[in-house]
């Protein structure tokens, strides 16, 4: 397994959210509602391991989105609190 | 973006160091894709475990011919066997292409900074390589750091004299006899030529592993580079 002590960034999120969304993910504009940083998902701090992916404000930490492929299932809860939305996807 | 997996059938592997490869894939359908662009490649053992992994596309579009560089990660679960093991011939799966942010679109003239570190030169070597296919007018920068002159992916394309490609490589561990710099990490005396050369708008790619890349964007802003223009890709 890849080293998890590391974070990735969003680009590595196109993959997984491309199994959910229409649109190509990783040029999305997001501003942190925490330290008010803004930039695209791209740039975004991105912690495993898989099956669940945490991406941060490269900022302050606070999280954008989580990310958790379980099965034919995608959860994605956005920013860090409870209540996922629950994706059913091709295997 | 809906995209499919597709299967991918391994038709040439090529050593670029000693645990780089360049592995060559058939995909039939493959719907052509960007420079800097990457995709997923999907194993499925006997028992029906899968891994996912993400690579970058190493050339431009090339109809159903996909070109990936893969690193071998010494303990890793998916490198290893792609690098060495996969015989020519086996399939995988593969979907994309991935990401829009890492993507030189070459539809500028300006110049381009490429900051390289190891085999974060793949999707670098796809612009460069893009650039000349197109005949492109913007320069290219390229400032590539390897531990040493055994480590440098894509010789014959990056050394290969072109009026409109200069590349500068920084040896972090052993340097050849030649060099003329002490090795050690990328400073930003490394920098400052190539990005004289830069236009305010100029776009850099910079990509590597996480550490290598959070200090050259650092430097990057150190030398006055406008923070929008600096597009990372980091790797595990």
């Amino acid at each position: 397994m890849a080293d998890t002590s590391d974070h990735l960034d969003g680009n590595c999120l196109a993959g997984p959210l491309s199994e959910i969304l229409a649109l190509e993910p990783t040029t999305a504009w997001w501003r942190c509602p925490q330290c008010a940083r803004s930039g695209p998902l791209a740039g975004l701090h991105v912690y495993g391991p898989e099956p669940g992916l945490t991406a941060r404000c490269p900022g302050c930490a606070y999280i954008a989105l989580r990310l958790v492929r379980q099965g034919e299932h995608v959860w994605l809860t956005v920013g860090g609190g409870t209540g996922a939305f629950r994706f059913r996807v091709t295997p | 973006m809906r995209t499919v997996w597709r299967t991918a059938r391994l038709a040439e592997r090529h050593a670029q160091t000693r645990s780089g490869r360049s592995l060559v894939f058939t995909v039939p359908g493959w719907p052509g894709h960007l420079p800097g662009q990457h995709l997923d490649v999907r194993l499925t053992a006997d028992d029906g475990y899968q891994a996912v992994r993400s690579y970058s596309l190493a050339a431009p579009a090339d109809g159903d011919r996909v070109e990936l560089g893969v690193q071998a990660v010494p303990g890793g679960e998916v490198s290893p066997y792609l690098a060495d093991e996969l015989p020519v011939g086996a399939a995988v799966e593969m979907r994309g292409p991935l990401g829009n942010w890492f993507v030189w679109s070459g539809a500028g003239d300006e110049p381009v900074l490429l900051v390289a570190g190891g085999s974060g030169v793949v999707p670098l070597a796809s612009m460069v390589r893009a650039r000349r296919a197109t005949g492109s007018p913007s320069a290219f920068h390229l400032l590539y750091s390897v531990r040493g002159p055994d480590e440098l992916w894509y010789r014959e394309d990056l050394l290969h004299e072109d009026p409109l490609l200069d590349v500068r490589i920084v040896y972090t561990r052993r340097s050849p006899q030649e060099a003329d710099r002490e090795p050690g990490r990328v400073l930003p005396a490394d920098l400052r030529a190539p990005t004289a050369r830069l236009e305010p708008a100029s776009p850099a790619y910079v990509c590597g592993p996480t550490g290598f890349v959070e200090s050259v964007a650092d430097l990057l802003v150190g030398l006055g580079r406008d923070p929008a223009t600096v597009r990372t890709e980091r790797f595990g």
